[in-house]
């Protein structure tokens, strides 16, 4: 008897969670998230305080990654975004004396770029509501293949092979560069 | 299930973010971080597309786009110390010229 209760609230989260409504929950928490530290990236006036609210922005994309069902670009994203990229940010902005222009953030002639953004937003809400594939796209969502890893290496060593050979010259190129660019110059 | 167009709608809105900052800010240090953010936007749409489309290949490409923005952030950084290092200035508009 006492089993009852609880297979009944196990089955009602079920019934909620493939409702969607739990999952549209977090997206609007993770989404909100995003834009509210996106936001305060483009307006703090401390460079680190950008830094450390551009890593919050990429854990909450990581967990929207999550919920897309690709864990893997997940745990990409911190290791690769906050792991290394914000570092390397952090370390160069504490490396360079960046208290000179705190004063000043934003540049003299705001008006041309703040047009240009508004053409921007403007262009892409009409593309989003204005077409017809999107919401056809939502309807018939395809099989839920992206939460496999081996699925994904399998598409990303058969397929794209030549590509991630290509990549990785990309980054042996942009290891020398960087190293060769940051090097002092002797003589 | 989520639909499609709020992640999409989440793209465009941390695209225009990201271009907001890049176009507004005088720190050189925020234009790429704001760069930044415009590419991982562009890696939502990716993910979305790819989950509801069943395709795998968005997610390979997100990966390569995450590759590129390492490798230009490391390069990215090293130009700007260079840069710093011959006019001790982080503005964009004083940094017009490449050669020291």
């Amino acid at each position: 008897m006492a089993r009852t209760p609880r297979t009944d609230s196990g089955a009602a989260i079920r019934i909620v969670f493939q409702g969607g409504t739990m999952e549209t929950a977090f997206f609007l928490l993770f989404a909100g998230m995003a834009v509210l530290s996106a936001l305060v990236v483009v307006v703090a006036r401390n460079p680190v305080h950008s830094a450390l609210s551009l890593m919050v922005c990429f854990v909450q994309i990581a967990a929207l990654f999550i919920l897309l069902g690709s864990p893997f670009l997940a745990v990409i994203q911190i290791f690769v975004y906050v792991g290394a990229v914000m570092v390397l940010f952090l370390f160069v902005i504490m490396m360079l004396d960046v208290r000179k222009d705190v004063h000043v953030r934003f540049r003299a002639s705001a008006v041309p770029a703040l047009i240009v953004l508004v053409i921007l937003g403007a262009e892409m809400l009409a593309l989003l509501l204005g077409s017809g594939h999107i919401p056809a796209l939502s309807a018939a969502a395809g099989p839920d293949v992206a939460g496999s890893v081996k699925e994904l290496s399998l598409t990303l060593f058969a397929d794209y092979l030549l590509p991630f050979e290509v990549a990785s010259v990309v980054l042996l190129v942009a290891l020398v560069g960087a190293i060769v660019l940051a090097k002092k110059e002797t003589g | 299930m989520v639909p499609l167009s709020w992640y999409v709608a989440l793209g465009a809105g941390l695209f225009v973010i990201g271009a907001a900052g890049v176009l507004l800010r005088r720190n050189v240090l925020v234009v790429l971080m704001s760069l930044e953010l415009m590419l991982n936007s562009a890696n939502i749409n990716f993910i979305a597309f790819s989950r509801f489309l069943g395709d795998l290949g968005g997610q390979v490409f997100a990966i390569f786009v995450i590759t590129v923005t390492a490798c230009e952030v490391a390069v990215a950084l090293a130009i700007l110390v260079t840069v710093l290092r011959n006019k001790a200035t982080l503005e964009v508009d004083e940094i017009a010229i490449m050669k020291g």
